[in-house]
């Protein structure tokens, strides 16, 4: 079980979060206005890296935010966590 | 006569204990283990083999014992079976037995298994019993379990209980031997938490088996019990005996299993019988220790061949002498401490074989200057005897004796460390795998590669110890390979390994799953190199290059009930009930699982069938009122400046303009398109919302909401709040609902011009605030009243009295929504159904220029013309009740496999229409309305007509009565 440092509040085991997917996808300011497979792309296409990956967790029976997190696919290890909204 | 020395060990000689091994009684003392209260009897047949049925004695003292596996029967259930007698304690009335034996230990017919021995070579089941196929699954897999494995699992429910606990400490260090006492002293001085853990039932590892090692000037045993109290006197350490660390998880988690009752014969039953500890340690110190390697010879596994070091053991803290005449082989200088320990005891050494030519240690001399018979350049290369060994072979030379000692070196533990993903170096001198530095992490003392009592204690003045020196791993230079054990609990001879690189294999990997070494529950601890040295031999290469196999948690068996802990019955998945339940169970109330929650189903008269109840209540709402609770609905409070404008970006539907007392059925999409969750939502307040959730959405809508709220429009000033539990519901449906509730009902004008179909107001029912919604599940007139969660019994009981209201459960609720066409997300959705498959167009507001799921919804994918669209289903014939999930045809008479145009997502007998009805997704389902189509089923195909999916009251005129 990891241990992941929510930016609110604090390192806390991984039970206490729920994981939200990629991160820095951000939703199109007006979707209207995307070709169908550009609005495709961003529905469905994610990246799968192995290695360095900005994903989101929120700290669901904790502070309920959603935050981002580099995480390494290969070895599991946080680098770093850091508010949503905010950059890597 | 007896084989207990005249004193010493750490037993209680003035205390007799009663127990029991295979029906017979033996008196042991308090201290002993079953091995060595059996050993103190000259009991060493303990167990039969895997395979063949060999007798096997004990092979070591510890955990890593691959042969005397018992089964212990604590009465009632309490069952356990395949434990290490090695570590079982015996208390008084200990009832045990041997496993794998048929009928007995002595006399095993099994073990003319061990004749055609040369037809159960490595990887025989792939081969030997592949023809004909049926035979397998009907002959001869049933009679190979039979014959081979390990103990019976018990049948009965466990009855123990098992607990769990969390810990953190600054330094967890796992093995209180030598090494690890030391490094715990250490961590324990700077006043940070410290955990020190060991498997035993005492402190002390190796050094329990020291006899002449002085510390700092003073005994083994005196030094051992100073340290011990030291630790113990801090208030900052835990110490944990009995305890295993099984499993090493990420970010320094260590799984610790602690047998708390086992070892008692009257355990207060307050107690657990084992805990889970999960311990978050900043630091872990692994000091886990060595196991000594077996020499692999033929016949090396007959009962009174044991490891040197265990054969110390026993006689050191068990005061047990392993036999009368002792023959040791060996390859390590530990061994002239078991022979030296041996004859200081009065045990006759017939003779010492050491392979190394010219070994020198102050071992040797020692062994020399008593005058042990120490021979150089000794192969042993076999045995013999039957139920006891008789004698050892050297080259050509037989020598007697009762009991083999063999000593090929230790082998450090690697398993934390490996499990931890830590990586491993190959130390040519000692000739194992060592670990190397890794974060987080030390590993310190003989699973460092420290064999040396004085390594392990730095700082300390260690005098009187044999440093282990000397290694050999591999079959023994000139033995023949046949029978030459090298896993033992799993019985896997050098000849099969052999083999297995015959056949090709190469990678140990692959020799280790094709052989099965390694894979019993020991996981190697004995054979693990020696498995290596044979392949590496074989194929010409060296023992790095073949590598190490991969080891994995746990260490040692843990129980199920450990890691189960509370978790079981009616905790496994603790069940949530609704405000009403107690009255509903007490009505008699057969009650269904919806998520986690318990619902009432039906509401069963006396004799009455489920349908007759069904029935029953339907009829009752349609034509006078029932009463339900729907107080499992999600519900989320929507408060702030931007409520409005957030459902409005959240919902299919327009929300700005919905007035303050107006209800609105909302449609909820993933940024997809498909429909994700749908409830009613009422606006309280200009700046507040009662929202309303399916009952299994509840949590994932919030999240939903949580998501888009914090990341997509952070500007917004709304919070959520769930209110689920908050309220109690209590859905009053029917045409004299109104009549029914009307005299409990303050402050709220219920005529339905003041107070019409989807509106809400706020009033007192019975004198208790509410939050009044007039809605309908239904189709008839209806209300749903919210009262604070603890009010609901109380109003519900109110309600009740006036004898107008008729309870109806969840079943009966399904039908009346079906017979109006009424969906339920989960039902007849499943993350593919968008809002027009379900004819619900008209729920999308055009006029919005965003919500979540607009833009999918002109996804070329999602304006087909054969998407599959709700419609009714009417059987031809009407008292047939098709079956949910059912696949649609076309056409019946086309060749299997049929295609497929959809599926029945509900169905049911209708009592008000006096026939059976069903819902369905198909193919261009409108378009076919009118058409006849088939459900293929087992024995007969069901003609259905295509029909809209509104079976009652299309107009809606009762909803606005």
């Amino acid at each position: 079980m990891l241990v992941i440092p929510c930016p609110h509040c604090g390192p806390r085991p991984e039970n206490e979060f729920r994981y939200a997917g990629e991160a820095h996808i951000a939703r199109p300011a007006d979707p209207e206005a995307l070709s169908d497979a550009a609005w495709a792309d961003f529905l469905y296409m994610r990246g799968n890296p192995k290695g360095r990956h900005a994903e989101r967790w929120r700290h669901v029976h904790g502070c309920g935010r959603f935050f981002n997190c580099i995480r390494d696919t290969v070895t599991d290890r946080i680098e770093r966590t850091y508010p949503a909204g905010t950059a890597p | 006569m007896s084989w207990r020395t005249v004193s010493g060990g750490r037993i209680d000689r003035s205390r007799l204990v009663q127990f029991r091994f295979d029906g017979k009684s033996y008196a042991g003392h308090p201290g002993d283990t079953l091995v060595s209260a059996l050993l103190a009897h000259g009991v060493h047949l303990m167990g039969r083999s895997f395979k063949y049925h060999r007798p096997r004695g004990v092979l070591a003292a510890g955990s890593e014992e691959p042969n005397a596996l018992v089964h212990v029967d604590r009465g009632g259930g309490r069952e356990t079976p395949n434990l290490r007698a090695t570590q079982v304690e015996i208390y008084e009335g200990l009832v045990a037995t041997s496993q794998n034996r048929m009928p007995s230990l002595r006399f095993d017919v099994g073990q003319a298994v061990g004749l055609v021995a040369r037809f159960l070579p490595a990887g025989f089941y792939y081969k030997t019993f592949m023809w004909p196929a049926s035979f397998w699954k009907k002959a001869y897999e049933p009679a190979l379990r039979a014959a081979a494995g390990l103990g019976r699992a018990p049948v009965a429910a466990d009855p123990d209980r098992y607990l769990r606990r969390y810990a953190h400490c600054e330094t967890l260090v796992v093995g209180g031997g030598a090494a690890g006492i030391v490094a715990a002293l250490q961590a324990a001085a700077s006043g940070a938490r410290v955990m020190l853990c060991d498997e035993g039932a005492a402190f002390g590892g190796g050094l329990l088996d020291e006899r002449d090692a002085m510390i700092d000037g003073r005994p083994a045993e005196a030094w051992l019990g100073w340290a011990l109290s030291e630790l113990a006197s801090r208030p900052n350490v835990t110490l944990l005996a009995r305890t295993t660390a099984f499993g090493w998880y990420p970010d320094n988690l260590i799984g610790l299993a602690e047998r708390v009752t086992d070892h008692l014969a009257m355990p207060d039953p307050k107690l657990p019988r084992e805990r889970l500890w999960q311990v978050r340690a900043r630091e872990v110190v692994i000091a886990t220790g060595a196991h000594e390697r077996p020499l692999v010879f033929p016949d090396n596994d007959r009962p009174g061949i044991m490891l040197a070091g265990a054969a110390r053991a026993y006689l050191n803290r068990y005061g047990v002498k392993p036999g009368a005449r002792v023959v040791i082989a060996t390859a390590c200088d530990s061994a002239y401490a078991a022979a030296l320990d041996l004859h200081a005891a009065g045990v006759m050494i017939a003779a010492i074989g050491d392979l190394r030519t010219d070994p020198r240690s102050p071992g040797v001399d020692a062994a020399r200057a008593a005058g042990l018979p120490v021979r150089t350049g000794a192969a042993i290369t076999g045995s013999t005897g039957g139920l006891r060994v008789t004698g050892a072979l050297f080259g050509t030379e037989w020598v007697a004796c009762d009991c083999l000692l063999m000593s090929g070196g230790w082998t450090p533990s690697l398993h934390l460390h490996s499990q931890s993903r830590g990586k491993l170096g190959f130390d040519p001198a000692s000739g194992a795998f060592l670990p190397l530095e890794t974060a987080g992490q030390r590993s310190i003392g003989a699973c460092a590669g420290m064999f040396d009592l004085a390594d392990c204690m730095p700082g300390h003045a260690v005098m009187g110890s044999i440093a282990p020196n000397g290694t050999h791993a591999g079959l023994v230079k000139g033995a023949k390979a046949k029978r030459a054990f090298v896993d033992f609990q799993n019985d896997v001879t050098a000849r099969d390994l052999l083999l297995a690189t015959q056949e090709g294999f190469r990678a140990i990997e692959h020799v280790k799953r094709y052989t099965t070494t390694g894979m019993a529950t020991d996981q190697g601890k004995t054979s693990a190199l020696n498995a290596l040295a044979i392949v590496a031999e074989r194929l010409g290469t060296t023992v790095p290059e073949v590598g190490l196999t991969t080891f994995r948690p746990p260490y040692t068996p843990v129980t199920f009930g450990t890691i189960a802990g509370a978790s079981r019955g009616a905790l496994f998945d603790p069940e949530r009930r609704a405000p009403m339940h107690d009255w509903a169970a007490g009505r008699g109330a057969v009650f269904e699982d919806v998520g986690t929650w318990k619902r009432a189903r039906y509401f069963p008269a006396p004799g009455e069938t489920m349908a007759e109840a069904v029935a029953r209540e339907c009829r009752a709402v349609r034509t006078q009122a029932g009463i339900f609770d729907a107080s499992t609905l999600g519900k989320i409070e929507v408060v702030g400046p931007d409520a409005a404008e957030f459902l409005h970006r959240m919902y299919t539907n327009a929300w700005l303009k919905l007035a303050v007392g107006r209800c609105r059925y909302g449609l909820m999409l993933s940024e997809a398109g498909f429909v994700m969750d749908d409830g009613v939502v009422g606006r309280i307040a200009e700046d507040r919302f009662h929202v309303t959730t399916t009952t299994g959405g509840a949590a994932r809508v919030l999240h939903h909401m949580e998501d888009y709220l914090q990341t997509e429009f952070p500007g917004l000033r709304v919070w959520l709040t769930s209110t689920t539990e908050q309220w109690a519901v209590i859905a009053v449906q029917g045409p004299q609902a109104r009549a029914a509730i009307a005299p409990y009902v303050q402050g709220i004008d219920l005529s339905p011009s003041a107070f019409p179909h989807m509106s809400l107001r706020i009033g007192t029912i019975c004198g208790v605030p509410t939050r009044l919604f007039r809605v309908s599940f239904t189709g008839e007139l209806g209300f749903e009243i919210n009262v604070p969660a603890e009010y609901g019994p109380a109003v519900w009981a109110v309600l009740m009295e006036s004898g107008t209201l008729t309870p109806y459960g969840t079943e009966a609720m399904h039908v009346l929504r079906a017979e109006k066409g009424f969906v339920i997300v989960g039902q007849e959705t499943d993350g593919t159904v968008t809002p027009d498959d379900l004819g619900l167009s008209g729920m999308i507001a055009a006029s919005k220029r965003d919500f979540v799921g607009k833009r999918s919804l002109r996804r070329p994918d999602m304006l087909a013309a054969d998407r599959k669209q709700l419609v009714g289903l009417l059987t031809d014939d009407p008292g047939i009740v098709l079956e949910e999930g059912a696949q649609i045809v076309e056409d019946p008479r086309q060749p299997i496999p049929m295609r497929m145009i959809g599926h029945v997502t509900s169905s049911y007998p209708s009592a008000t229409l006096g026939r059976s009805i069903a819902l369905a997704l198909v193919e261009g389902g409108r378009a076919r309305i009118g058409a006849t189509l088939y459900v293929p089923m087992p024995g007969q195909t069901i003609a259905v007509r295509v029909v809209a999916p509104v079976f009652y009251d299309p107009a809606g005129d009762r909803l606005n009565d």
